[in-house]
């Protein structure tokens, strides 16, 4: 069930095939030493080439959470290997960004927009680079003027902006999103995805997002990765060769959208 | 999308001045009455009944101003008594409080982010905070003699503990996403502790602070009617032996005023220090 000759995205073949940016082999994780206990994910392989925008898709509960953390080094997972630019992954790698489901909690309450934004970079760049790319951050999310504010005093569509522009300022090669836009509203919810394809094309940088919505995980990727029940193992990498410039009306209901997510929700029944 | 909070308010500024400064005055004005009644009552009650235990609440004013504040020697603000014995009190509760607080919080704030450090220690804080914090000033006052150094030992024996107490809490309080995210940006350990740990326990830190600011005050004046050659306390106690009633009650008072001003004092550095807080305005 390994994704190795499933990989046909253009991305990758054109960009790295011979060396992902990304490679998970292997992966399994279990709460606790107890084997008994049920593993939350099981033997997880996939790979992802520079630039590429590829989502996770899996039901509920299935590990998707625990598999980001693993790649993102916030837990060492039971066995297997996440290598990045040809390093394993020991710890949190240095140039990685993580934007979690949660942005009320991940962001700091007692730091302005501005601050929070520039928070990770403090230890790293020189306080002219720093609020340069503050700046420019918070205009790539549209949150010009709004620095000042404390996060509270934003919806949390905007403070989802926030994180999101915290990750970009650190300016990571790889960017991983959990569930990001699992707690806004449904129109804010089709403007964050936007938001992200267009950065991520500015930016050309390379984006792993975890989502349980078929339709998001189609619209938003170059392709998408269908998880299993819990245990997650790979079921299926789905090439999503839908045309670049996406549009949250048209291309939803286009044709090939529509093939690609009753493909996608056809595999997740499994 | 969103009209803040600010932008509300700094819109509706010209027409709502004049109407925060009247209601202000309903605000002072309502939390005085009371005050204000209860002393006219005391008052008029003490003067009719005229015993020389409870002299009339003008009396004891008159024994502030002239004990106190102003006195014989007509120089403003403070009087010899005053700057002997204010003074020296003042000076040993801050100063016993500041070592109380600099230790206290630094323990706790380090004891909530171990939880194996906790499991040891926490019956052994359980224990200290149970031991009321008075008993102690006669073993300090056998161990120290008469003394400033028996009166700082009482003070942050005292007062430590709700400052460790709440550091821990406070410490503990911090949230496992915020804790995910600075792993996840590579926080520096520095930045770790007085970027995320210290400013999201500060809340409950403040409440050890006000907890422990109050006590402090109290443990002062305990160890000086112990066992002092100056201060509060030892004021206190000369009045007493030499039946001068209106003196003692002149000490009371003066502490009573001491320990509103500290709270309040402390209360709006916390509103400043916290004002991110949401609905804290």
């Amino acid at each position: 069930m390994a994704a190795g000759p499933e990989v046909t995205s253009d991305a990758l073949r054109k960009e790295g095939a011979a060396t992902p940016m990304l490679r998970v082999s292997g992966l399994a994780h279990r709460y606790g030493d107890d084997p008994g206990v049920a593993a939350a994910i099981e033997d997880v392989s996939f790979e992802i080439g520079a630039g590429e925008l590829v989502c996770i898709v899996g039901p509920s509960g299935c590990g998707k959470s625990t598999l980001l953390r693993a790649i993102a080094g916030l837990h060492e997972p039971t066995s297997g290997d996440v290598v990045l630019h040809g390093d394993r992954v020991k710890g949190v790698p240095d140039d990685l960004a993580v934007v979690f489901q949660d942005y009320s909690r991940s962001l700091f309450p007692w730091l302005s927009v501005e601050k929070n934004v520039a928070f990770p970079l403090r230890s790293r760049v020189g306080r002219a680079e720093r609020r340069a790319r503050v700046a420019e951050a918070l205009a790539d999310v549209g949150l010009e003027g709004q620095g000042a504010k404390y996060p509270w005093q934003l919806s949390g569509g905007m403070q989802q902006r926030v994180s999101i522009a915290r990750a970009l300022a650190y300016r990571p090669a790889l960017m991983l999103m959990d569930e990001p836009f699992a707690s806004v509203d449904a129109q804010t919810r089709a403007d964050l995805e936007d938001l992200v394809r267009r950065v991520r094309s500015e930016h050309g940088m390379t984006v792993l997002l975890v989502t349980h919505d078929i339709d998001e995980s189609v619209y938003l990727s170059d392709r998408v990765l269908v998880l299993s029940k819990s245990p997650a193992r790979v079921v299926r990498t789905l090439p999503v060769d839908l045309p670049a410039e996406r549009d949250q009306i048209t291309t939803r209901g286009s044709a090939q959208f529509v093939e690609l997510r009753t493909e996608v929700a056809r595999l997740l029944k499994h | 999308m969103t009209a803040t909070v600010d932008a509300v308010r700094e819109r509706a500024t010209p027409a709502r001045g004049r109407r925060r400064t009247t209601s202000w005055l309903a605000g002072f004005a309502q939390r005085w009455a009371v005050f204000v009644a209860a002393v006219a009552v005391w008052q008029v009650a003490a003067a009719s009944a005229a015993s020389a235990f409870f002299p009339p609440p003008s009396r004891i004013a008159q024994q502030v101003w002239d004990g106190w504040l102003v006195g014989e020697s007509g120089r403003p603000l403070l009087t010899d008594v005053a700057i002997d014995n204010l003074l020296p009190s003042l000076g040993r509760m801050f100063g016993s409080w500041l070592i109380a607080v600099v230790v206290g919080v630094t323990l706790g704030i380090a004891l909530g982010r171990s939880a194996k450090a906790l499991d040891y220690v926490g019956p052994l804080l359980a224990f200290f905070r149970a031991i009321p914090p008075p008993v102690l000033a006669p073993v300090f006052l056998l161990v120290f003699n008469l003394g400033t150094p028996m009166q700082v030992a009482t003070i942050v024996f005292g007062v430590i503990w709700p400052l460790i107490l709440n550091s821990v809490d406070g410490a503990r309080s911090v949230d496992p996403t915020q804790y995910a995210t600075a792993r996840a940006f590579r926080l520096p350990r520095r930045q770790w502790v007085f970027g995320v740990v210290v400013p999201a326990a500060l809340p409950k830190v403040f409440a050890g602070l006000r907890v422990s600011l109050s006590l402090a005050l109290i443990l002062m004046v305990i160890s000086e009617l112990l066992g002092a050659v100056d201060g509060l306390g030892y004021q206190l106690n000369i009045a007493k032996s030499s039946f001068d009633f209106p003196a003692m009650w002149a000490v009371v008072v003066l502490l009573g005023v001491l320990g509103y001003l500290f709270n309040s004092v402390l209360l709006v550095v916390e509103r400043r220090v916290l004002r991110w807080q949401p609905g804290r305005k």
